[in-house]
């Protein structure tokens, strides 16, 4: 039994979370109005500047394939009953891990040296999450402090790296020379080169088809396997799992790891796929956003896809209107983050007691 | 001489905010309310105070307005965490991120410069208080430039430390307090409002977050530009952690951490006695430090027992 009232299924995996949600972006809404625009007319105009247009497509399934990589790793992290809030510094230190091969081993021949870079991205992430799972599993630091702790440390140390190795000499922006060897092409340059066709421009890759791939494994992983089960087990009840045979730190551990090695992933679609050279800060906060993707997908790999996708209507909505209404700055889909997260995580119950009492207004047996 | 000078008057402005902050999570922590927001609360209160302080001319409106900006998201927490039951860390980010966006937004709404507000003039400033006869005088004159000559948010800061650790050692609102951190049921039993004291803790967390953030943008900067607090109010988690969860070691931390901070801009673009320490390796080292004592290596920090725990009355 439930604490608080039991209500049928449905409403708590499809009623509950999209109240929440409209909630979230009536409030949205009301922050728009109070700037003084018309909130239907900018929700139109983010819809028309993705969903319009082939480009605004493009635009809006590239920033969702970041989404889906950050959303899956703080996922498998919460199913473990881990808070990752690293995802921004694990992702950030793919990127070394894809620039140092992509740069230092350009001599391989490209089927051998995609994989690698590809490797080398997960691994670093996995390795900058893999330390948190060490310390909270073998010493008890609190994960979420520590990944905190670890985004800081991966800001100052990925910015040297930057600065004093991968700068080429003499050079004045802080970036890497471009990566030519592990090239993954945009959708837009396939097109072109093995069609012939002459497609919208965005920065699309084959990462998006690398973001299904995750999200398929991760469901797999979490639902058809003992280790899933395992995880699973020690995020819905720690004591149970332990009386079950299940060791907690060492399902912490992997977790941690396989979590920090999703959110690596980012590095392929951004660095190799996008920019083609390690930038300063090229995260961007889609680390960030990877918790809101997660507790609105409610930590299922098909819900994180579709929070992905509403995720990358809003940024790329969004930077379209900052263009038509610059009045409201493209900051606002930041804002709609914060209630997102605000109303989808920790006002997750806020209107169940409500909801229960209309739903079953005598307080029959439902209730008890 | 005078580099060394500048240096220490230096870490002393930059601990200030850190001070204010942590002292607020160590508030808030103390009665088991984990408060990951202190950095969004600081944010939406440098913006609040520089935007008031802009449009009306006057320093202590702009700090009032910080405040209750402040105040307000330390309530939508309260309400998340105590009422709700909901997830503390998570209504935390939501917290920073609904400040990072709206600082923004309504700042290019009302100012037009793209986030920032206008510059202010002096009057619009908390400004360091001038000591022009010690200035000069051979041994005081020093220390009267490091130690006296700031503004007056900056006393309200080192103040509060004594004030803090009093009221938590000595005061019944004290004691009790953190009593409702380790174990809210006895406190309950007690026949004492778990909530209340928790709301209270709250509150007194979201003024001096107000507090801290008008120090930012109206003392240390004469505007707001996005992101300003630059990781200040997750630096004061890391010195409260460091300090574990006590007032006078949490002044030490954030002295510390506001050196290293002192260093980090002193050193930037400058080599020290021909060899130079890359700057990123200074401003990683709080939050290295931090970690190094998390994970018990050196010493061990143990947070409240109930922090971060909703509460639930037996039925």
């Amino acid at each position: 039994m439930r604490m608080r009232g039991e209500l049928p299924h449905w409403v708590d995996v499809g009623l509950i979370p999209l109240i929440n949600l409209a909630v979230a972006l009536i409030v949205s809404g009301l922050v728009v109005l109070i700037i003084g625009e018309n909130p239907f007319e900018a929700m139109w105009i983010m819809i028309e500047g993705s969903l319009g247009s082939l480009k605004g497509w493009g635009y809006m399934l590239y920033y969702a394939t970041n989404f889906v990589f950050t959303g899956l790793a703080v996922a498998v992290a919460f199913h473990a009953g881990l808070f990752n809030i690293g995802g921004e510094g694990q992702a950030y230190m793919a990127g070394v891990g894809a620039a140092t091969v992509g740069l230092g081993l350009e001599w391989l021949p490209w089927p051998i040296l995609l994989p690698l870079a590809i490797f080398a991205s997960m691994a670093m992430g996995a390795f900058w999450a893999w330390i948190p799972g060490v310390l909270q599993a073998r010493r008890g630091s609190h994960i979420v402090i520590t990944t905190i702790m670890f985004n800081f440390i991966a800001a100052s140390l990925v910015g040297y790296l930057i600065n004093y190795w991968f700068r080429p000499v003499g050079k004045m922006a802080v970036e890497s020379r471009e990566i030519t060897g592990a090239y993954i092409l945009s959708a837009r340059e396939v097109a072109r080169e093995f069609f012939g066709v002459r497609i919208a421009s965005s920065p699309l890759n084959f990462s998006v088809f690398l973001a299904l791939i995750a999200a398929w494994a991760v469901w797999y992983l979490l639902w058809r396997t003992r280790l899933g089960y395992e995880i699973r087990a020690l995020g819905a009840n720690p004591a149970a799992a332990v009386y079950a045979g299940i060791r907690p730190d060492r399902i912490i551990i992997i977790a941690m790891t396989i979590s920090g090695a999703l959110a690596g992933l980012m590095a392929v679609n951004e660095i190799l796929g996008v920019q083609h050279r390690l930038l300063l800060g090229y995260v961007g906060g889609a680390g960030f956003v990877g918790i809101a993707v997660a507790l609105m997908g409610r930590s299922h790999p098909v819900g994180i896809m579709l929070a992905a996708m509403l995720f990358g209507l809003l940024y790329q909505g969004g930077s379209e209107l900052s263009f038509a209404r610059p009045g409201i700055n493209r900051d606002m889909v930041v804002v709609i983050q914060g209630l997102v997260i605000l109303f989808m995580g920790a006002l997750e119950y806020a209107f169940r007691p409500a909801l229960s009492a209309l739903l079953y207004p005598l307080g029959g047996e439902a209730n008890r | 001489m005078n580099l060394y000078i500048e240096l220490l008057a230096s870490t002393i402005r930059m601990s200030v905010p850190l001070i204010l902050a942590c002292i607020a999570g160590l508030w808030s922590e103390r009665a088991g309310i984990v408060d990951i927001g202190l950095e969004g609360k600081m944010l939406i209160a440098a913006f609040a105070a520089a935007s008031a302080s802009a449009v009306f001319g006057s320093a202590w409106i702009g700090l009032f307005c910080a405040i209750l900006a402040s105040l307000a998201f330390a309530l939508v927490h309260g309400y998340a965490a105590i009422n709700q039951r909901g997830n503390q860390v998570v209504s935390g980010v939501a917290i920073n991120m609904l400040a990072a966006g709206l600082a923004v937004v309504l700042g290019n709404e009302w100012f037009r410069e793209g986030g920032r507000t206008p510059a202010l003039p002096p009057e619009g400033r908390f400004l360091p208080f001038q000591f022009p006869a010690l200035d000069g005088l051979p041994a005081v004159g020093p220390l009267v430039r490091i130690f006296l000559e700031h503004s007056i948010l900056a006393y309200v800061a080192f103040a509060l430390v004594p004030l803090t650790a009093w009221a938590l050692a000595r005061t019944r609102f004290g004691l009790r307090l953190r009593a409702v951190g380790e174990n809210p049921h006895a406190v309950d039993t007690a026949g004492i409002p778990v909530a209340a004291l928790r709301y209270r803790a709250v509150i007194i967390a979201g003024v001096l977050c107000g507090v801290a953030g008008a120090y930012v943008s109206t003392s240390l900067s004469s505007s707001f530009v996005r992101d300003m607090t630059a990781g200040g109010g997750f630096m004061a988690l890391a010195a409260l952690i460091f300090a574990n969860w006590r007032a006078w070691p949490a002044l030490g931390a954030c002295l510390l951490f506001g050196f290293l901070q002192a260093i980090g801009n002193f050193a930037q673009g400058a080599s020290v006695g021909g060899f130079q320490i890359p700057v990123q390796f200074i401003n990683m080292l709080p939050y290295v430090l931090t970690v190094v004592l998390l994970a018990g290596f050196i010493g061990k920090s143990v947070p409240p027992r109930a922090s971060g725990l909703p509460y639930v009355k037996d039925r």
